[in-house]
Parts: structure tokens; sequence; C-alpha cells
């Protein structure tokens, strides 16, 4: 017989039947597998070619049915009329063969050759049901081919049946009886047969639709046949007819004829041998989901990857620090020397973007330990019951069950990241939830925020610490709650809703496989954001920072400066036996260079054995100019030592100066200072101006830019904790600035990688415009109220943190309250 | 919500107790929540047993053909159950 040497296969499936699975074991493409539903939306097609024939697979998206209720169903079903596929492919999960074979049933209603590819046997077999395949082929008169998708299993098996089914002339499929409505069913077909459609549509099909009322059959007709068609007005005939005589709806009695089928075949097919087996799932939720356990186990959950992302991750960086660390000392020795008081642009502008990308790459370990957990927690089935026990919580507030895993991603407990968690909003099946969790999800802590909080902190809140870090880690999840609220009830009030029904699936252990492949790629997408947006914004902000500089008359002021210092230091070494070899300017600025690498280097290591090495390691490389940092017993040498430290003192606040003049003065800073009128509100001076608008490229440079501002007395070795509290006793700057100025960074727009993404999972810019100016005027008004009330009231930073803090939890308490009990009125009415 | 039908009020999935066994009898609910839950097995005549609530209350937790799902209330008193015997 004459075969064809190009196929077109469909690949048909319910949500975790393990489509993409086999859908990679087809093609031998990597795809993302995930156990929550939902994970398959587009249209994905891969290609390979068995026994000479070139067979493209379209993975179609994972649906319960084939209706027209959603767009995934539609998408299905319309490629499956349309297109035509050569096979189908339907994937069942063997584990609970009833209810897949709802879908088979409509699969094979439509007329094409069918295959079945019967997965997760493996799973089936450890809950102890025994399929046998000999009578489920028979029944339903198609191939079915057991397979384990994870691992491979039964791929020749499906490529050989997918070949013989394609070129299989006749077959006979199991045809579906709808018992009492079979001869309206058969009438109407007659009808239709000798019309247009037949052509383009199955028949059967197209008639089981009609009687039942599907919406899209009946557009179909519509707009081939006209609104007043005979063939419409007969299919609705038949279900008056039949709800008269029977006292219920015809799709109800359809569907429970389809049921009645299913438990047939699956009384003769399948034997459970270990019923207790499958109750093991029973049993730990009867623990995990117990009313009073669960929130313990909750709680400890949530305690453990937070204990072991954030708090070991955060040891694990101090062994990644240094190779980081060492790319930078690598990239800063082939760039060109550092000058006597400015830098060349090159050297500067590459470093600052070194130093802007490291301190995000330097979270990787935590970021890989974090989505490896998350990875686990979805694998084995826990994150559907977290959705089931927060449920309510969340939907008092407009959210969604399944908003958990992104808030856990976004940092719920000081430690995430707002990219991979607007992400996986993807999962959640309402709309309006779904887009308020994307405009809440930043308001979570995200690691970068932590080192800014850190510092003020440190410097404001001393006896405090620990309650302001409680404060600020829960603070904004009411914040984030009621703001979800505030949205769902005002912007997002029209968006469409979906009923909250989800599947809990067995307890199953995870795969290193799967888990590894899942937190590598999310921790990828953030190195990803890393490479490109955070390099390319910190590069503006630079420019920003840099331009226009400080002037002509004020360089001069400072080249007489630095020069003086030259001379003394010249004037300095004239006793000295090695004055010969700093005559001119060039040498001095190689010493002066050397010297100051080599204490930044000393600054960074601990212990006598590891400075031994790097005084090694210097001697080594710099023979010549090692004595002068190090001179021992050598006079001579000890009087160049003494004399450089003190030019290199001098030239140290010198750029520090300029470097402030030229923030100061430039574009950003002039910026910061012309928002001081509206921002003195919120106690914001032009310095904390300045960091919050560079704090958008990334939140970690807020740290970096209140570094440059804050510097005086940065030459006696003070940290800058004490530079700050020094500067801010001086000029004013209290707790209670400080509590503004935390609350704002709190509630401040989420980074650009953030908005980006916001733009990719809402894919309107609109919601990306939103997403940055919404929580900006939220964030000023609150720390606006804070501020100027707490000054008003007269009231410490601690005091009006207190007040605050009641006043938000006490408008959650109540917001969340009064939102379920005008839900329960509504449903009695 | 609650229906009158033939003179009385009718059982809802919704009022089932934990551990308490029933049959549904009909949806109230059209489009595509029908649709969600009979492709989750809630199909008239089926047996459907209520395992629990959750902690908070809501939703609630089924077992309907050998799987368990979880709804919300609202969702669950659009599943009227045969009475009583």
């Amino acid at each position: 017989m004459p075969n064809k040497e190009k196929l077109l296969v469909g690949l048909a499936g319910q949500q975790n039947a393990g489509k993409s699975t086999t859908f990679n074991m087809l093609t031998g493409a990597n795809q993302h597998i995930a156990n929550y539903p939902g994970v398959t939306v587009d249209k994905k097609s891969g290609t390979y070619t068995y026994q000479g024939v070139k067979v493209e697979t379209v993975d179609l998206p994972g649906t319960y049915s084939l209706t027209s209720f959603s767009l995934e169903e539609r998408v299905t079903r319309d490629f499956l009329i349309t297109e035509k596929p050569d096979v189908i492919v339907n994937v069942l999960d063997a584990s609970s063969l009833k209810r897949s074979l709802y879908f088979t049933f409509q699969v094979l209603e439509i007329g094409l050759p069918v295959a079945v590819a019967l997965n997760m046997m493996d799973v089936a077999t450890r809950n102890g049901v025994q399929i046998d395949i000999g009578r489920l082929q028979h029944r339903l008169g198609v191939d079915v081919i057991p397979t384990v998708g994870r691992k491979g299993k039964g791929k020749k098996e499906l490529r050989d049946a997918i070949l013989s089914t394609a070129n299989r002339k006749e077959g006979k499929p199991l045809r579906i009886s709808y018992e009492d409505l079979e001869p309206a069913i058969q009438k109407l077909e007659e009808k239709l047969q000798p019309t247009k459609l037949a052509a383009v549509y199955p028949i059967r099909w197209l008639s089981v639709k009609l009687v039942e009322g599907d919406s899209e059959a009946e557009r179909i007709i519509i707009e081939e046949l006209g609104a007043s068609s005979p063939e419409l007005e007969m299919a609705r005939t038949i279900r008056r007819e039949f709800e008269e005589d029977h006292y219920m709806p015809v799709a109800d009695y359809m569907v429970s004829c389809r049921d009645r089928l299913a438990s047939s075949i699956v009384d003769v097919c399948v034997k459970e041998t270990k019923k207790d087996k499958t109750n093991i799932s029973e049993k730990i939720d009867a623990l995990v989901l117990n009313r009073f356990a669960a929130p313990i186990f909750l709680v400890a959950t949530v305690f453990i990857i937070y204990q072991l992302s954030i708090v070991q991750g955060y040891e694990l960086t101090q062994y990644w620090w240094p190779f980081l660390a060492k790319f930078r000392g690598f990239v800063a020795g082939i760039l060109p020397d550092a000058g006597m008081l400015t830098d060349p642009y090159s050297r500067s502008m590459i470093l600052w973007m070194v130093d802007s990308a490291n301190a995000l790459l330097n979270y990787i370990p935590i970021f890989l330990i974090l989505f490896a957990l998350i990875a686990i927690l979805e694998d084995s089935g826990y994150m559907a019951r977290i959705a089931f026990i927060l449920d309510k919580m969340f939907y008092a507030f407009g959210l969604h069950g399944q908003s958990t895993l992104p808030f856990i991603l976004g940092g719920v407990f000081a430690g995430g990241c707002a990219v991979p968690g607007v992400m996986a909003t993807k999962g959640i099946p309402d709309e309006r939830s779904r887009l308020a969790t994307i405009l809440t999800v930043p308001y979570m802590n995200c690691l970068a925020k932590i080192p800014f909080y850190t510092l003020l902190v440190n410097v404001f809140f001393v006896e405090y610490k620990s309650w302001v870090m409680l404060f600020l880690s829960t603070i904004t999840i009411f914040v984030a709650l009621l703001v979800a609220r505030l949205l769902t009830v005002t912007v997002l009030k029209t968006k469409e809703t979906a009923p909250f029904v989800m599947e809990l699936p067995n307890y199953h252990p995870p795969t290193f496989f799967g888990v590894a492949q899942r937190a590598i790629e999310r921790t990828w997408q953030y190195i990803k954001k890393v490479g490109t947006i955070v390099v390319a914004v910190s590069i503006c902000v630079f420019t920003l920072l840099q331009f226009p500089g400080i002037g002509n008359e004020r360089e001069q002021y400072y080249d007489t400066e630095i020069n003086k210092a030259v001379t003394g230091f010249q004037k300095n070494i004239e006793k000295s036996s090695y004055a010969m070899q700093f005559q001119d300017d060039a040498a001095i600025l190689d010493l002066v260079n050397l010297y100051t690498t080599y204490r930044a280097a000393k600054l960074n290591i601990k212990g006598a054995k590891a400075s031994q090495a790097l005084a090694q390691r210097y001697q080594k490389n710099h023979p010549d100019l090692f004595i002068f940092l190090k001179p021992k017993k050598d006079t001579g040498a000890k009087i160049i030592n003494k004399a450089v430290r003190k030019l290199a003192s001098k030239r140290k606040s010198l750029r520090r100066n300029i470097k402030e003049e030229q923030i100061e003065g430039s574009f950003l800073g002039s910026v910061g200072r012309s928002l001081e009128p509206v921002t003195q509100w919120a106690g914001f001076d032009w310095k904390i101006n300045v960091a919050i608008l560079s704090s958008f490229a990334a939140r970690e440079s807020s740290v970096a830019t209140i570094g440059v501002l804050y510097q005086q007395g940065a030459d006696e070795n003070k940290s800058l904790e004490e530079r700050m509290a020094a500067e801010s006793t001086d000029g004013g700057f209290t707790p209670l600035h400080a509590l503004a100025v935390m609350v704002f960074f709190a509630l401040y727009p989420p980074c650009l990688a953030t908005t980006i993404m916001i733009k990719v999972q809402t894919g309107s810019y609109k919601w990306m415009a939103f997403s940055v100016f919404f929580p900006t005027m939220l964030g000023f008004i609150v720390a606006s109220i804070i501020f100027s009330g707490g000054k008003a009231l007269d009231l410490s930073g601690i005091q009006m943190m207190g007040v605050f803090y009641i006043f938000v939890v006490a408008l959650t308490v109540v917001t969340g309250f009064s939102s379920s009990r005008g839900r329960k009125l509504s449903v009695v009415n | 919500m609650r229906k009158q039908k033939r003179g009385k009020q009718c059982r809802m999935l919704g009022d089932c107790k934990p551990g308490q066994r029933a049959t549904i009898r009909c949806h109230h609910g059209k489009g595509a929540i029908r649709q969600r839950l009979l492709d989750l097995g809630f199909v008239p005549g089926a047996a459907i047993d209520m395992v629990r609530n959750a902690p908070l209350g809501d939703p609630i937790q089924c077992k309907v053909s050998g799987y368990n799902v979880t709804l919300r209330r609202s969702e669950a008193d659009f599943i009227e159950l045969e009475d009583e015997k």
C-alpha cells in the first residue's frame, strides 16, 4: 500500500497527563515540564524521522475537555477539525484512567485516526492499578501503547503505532452511544449529511455537539446554513422534547452516558490490587491538611525554605563571591590604569557595569537552592495543598489559592525575586486574580531590597533591629493584600474570573532531574536578566550620574590640590635613598596605584596565612616596588612608605570630593534636587532621591549610590553606617526619616527587569506603566503620611512604626472580614 | 441561590458534612463552571464523598470517582444532591 512520506500528528490530552514528556520523548526537544495545571499553553511542534517518514508533531494545549469554553479548548478543537492531522495521539494518565476516558471519547467522536499513549504506567503500577491493555485496545478499537514518558519507555512502540494507525485503511473505533437519544441524533446526522458541511466537518461530531447545545457547533450551523436553518431547529426540538420527557438537561444526560461507558470500560480493564497503597496520599493529607496541624506544617515548610535557601544560601555566597571578585580583578587588570585624580571612562564605566552585575550574580547560590526547593514542592503535590489551605485568605482579597507560588518566589519572607514570581502567575486560571497577583508580587521583599534595609536599620534602629525587620517583612504582605483588594474592586473589576476547581494530585516523590532542570532554568532566567537589562540600565545610570561633570574651574582647583600633594610627597622622600626612583609623575602614580590595590586586597582577606600569601604574590609580581609596601627595616623604604600612605589618603579624599560634586551636579542629581520641594513631605533629601532614582535599574544600586553620597569620614576607615549616622545627625536625618524611606522602598515600583516581565505576562504596556506609576504614588503618599504625620504628632520613628503597623493590620483584617461576609450574603441570595 | 424545586429545599454539596457520601442529581451552574465540574467527574448520578473542609473552612475537598478535587463553597453550591434515603 502507498504509505505517506510526511505525517502530521497532533498530541492531545488532559493537563498533567504527561503530554509534554511524551512530546519530548517523541521529538527529542527539550521543554518545560511541571506538575501544576496549565503549563502548556503555546502551540509547540517538533519533527522526527522514523522509518523514512517525516513526522511533524504538534503539542496541543492540555485541556480537560474538547468543548468551547476556554481558549485552550478552542485552540485544540480548531486544530483537530481544520488541520485534520493524520493521527491524533491521545495521551492518557494511566493512574486516573476513568476521567481520561471522557476526553478520549470526545477525540474519538471527531472521527480521525487515533492512537492512545497510556502514559504514567509506572505511577499506575505503583498505585496498584493494573490495566489490561489488550481488553482496553479491544474496547476502544484503537492502538493502546503503554508508556512512561519521563523515562522514555514505549518510544519505539508509540512511533510504530503512529505509522500503522496513519496507514490503516479500516479500523473500528469505539462509537459512543447516547442510549435514548441515539435515534434522534442519527436522524440529525442523516439531515446534515447532504449539506455542504459534510465536506468540512465530521457529521457525527457536529450532530452530537448540536444536540448537546454547544455554542461553537451552533455558530458553525448559523454561519454556514443560516440562523433559521431546519437543521438547527431540529436540534433544538430534539433537546426540548427530551427535556420534557426526562426532566433533565440533555447535556447532563449525555455526560452521564459517557460516564457510564467509561465506568463499564474501567470495570473490565482495570484491577486495583493495592487499595491501601492509594490511601497513602489520603493518610498524609489527613495529617497535613488537619485543621490544627495544617498551619504548623505550612509555617514549618516556609521556615525550612527560608532557612535552607536564604540563610544557608547566604553562607554559600561567601564561597561564591571570591570568584566574582576575581573576575572583577581580572577585568580591572585589563582596563587602562587608574589616573591620579580621575579615571579614564573606559575603566570607570566598565567597572561600574561589572559591579552592578556582580551584586546580582552574588545571589545565584540562594536562587539555585530556593528554586530547587520550590520545584520539589510543586512536583511532590504539596504546592496544590498550599493553594487549598490558603485560598480562602487570598480569595478575600481578590487573589487566588494559586497566588501562593508567585508570592513565595517573589520573597514573602525576605528573599526572592519578582521576575520568576511574575512568571509563575502563568498557571492561575482566573484572569482577574492573575492580574492582581502580577501587580502585587513586586511588593514582596526581593533579595535586593535587603541590603538597603539592613543599612538603614543598622544606623537608625540599632536597639529595635529585629522588630523593624519583622515589621518590614510582614507589612509588605498586608499592603500587597490591600492593594490586590483595591485593584480587583476598581481597575480589574471587569476582568474575567474563573471557578476555583483544582485536583489535589496524589503525592509522589520528585525526580532529581525534574527538580534540577527547573531550578537551573529559573536561575538562568535570572542570570539573563542581569546580563542584559541590568547591565544596559547600569550604563544609563552611570551616564546620568557622571555628566555634565564638575566644570573646568573646579577641575583646576583639584589639579592644584593634587599637585601640592605630589610636591609634598617628593619633599618628604628627599632624604630617602630611593628618592631618585620617583622623579616623574608616572612612577609616583604606579606606586600609589599599587599601594591602593594592595591595601584593598588586604582588607578583603582574613588571617595571617592569607595575608602572607598575598604579600608573597605582590612580591613576586612587583619585585621593585614591593619593598615600599612592606619596608621592614629599610629606613629609606620606610620614608617612602610613610609618604605614599599620606599621598594615597589625600588622593582618596580628593577623589571622593570630586565624585560627590559630580553627582550633585549630574543630571540625576539635579532631578533629585528639583524633586526636593515635593519629597520633603516624605522627608527625602536630594541624596535619598538620587538613590531611589538609581535603584530603578536594580535595587542593589541604591546602597552603592548612598555609599558614594555619604562619604565624609571614609578616609578614617569608618563604615558606611557610621558615616551616615554622623552626617545624618548633623543634617537632622532622624529615625522617622529612615522609616519613611524604608516604607517607600518597600512599596516602590518593581525594578526594570520586573516591569519587562510584567509586560510579557500581561501582554500590555498599559499594565506595565501602571505597575510603575501606581506604586510610586502609593509609596510617596504613605511615606508622606508617615513622615509628616509623625512630625505633627511628635512621634519617634519606632513609635510611628507601631502606629502605622497597627493601622495597616487593622485595615487588612476589616477588609478581609467584610469581603468574605459580603460574598456569603451574595451566595445565599 | 438555594433553589426551590418540587416545593422543598434541595440539598447542595456545600451543605454536606465531612465524611458524608451522596449522589449528584444535577448542576445549577452554567457554561464553563459546569463543564469544569463535569470534566473532573462531578457527573449526575456519580457518588461523591465529602472529605474535609480547608483549615479556614473554605474551600472543600471531595472525592469523586477516585480523585481528590477541591472547590470553593460558592461552586459547591451549584451542585444539587439526591435526597437522603
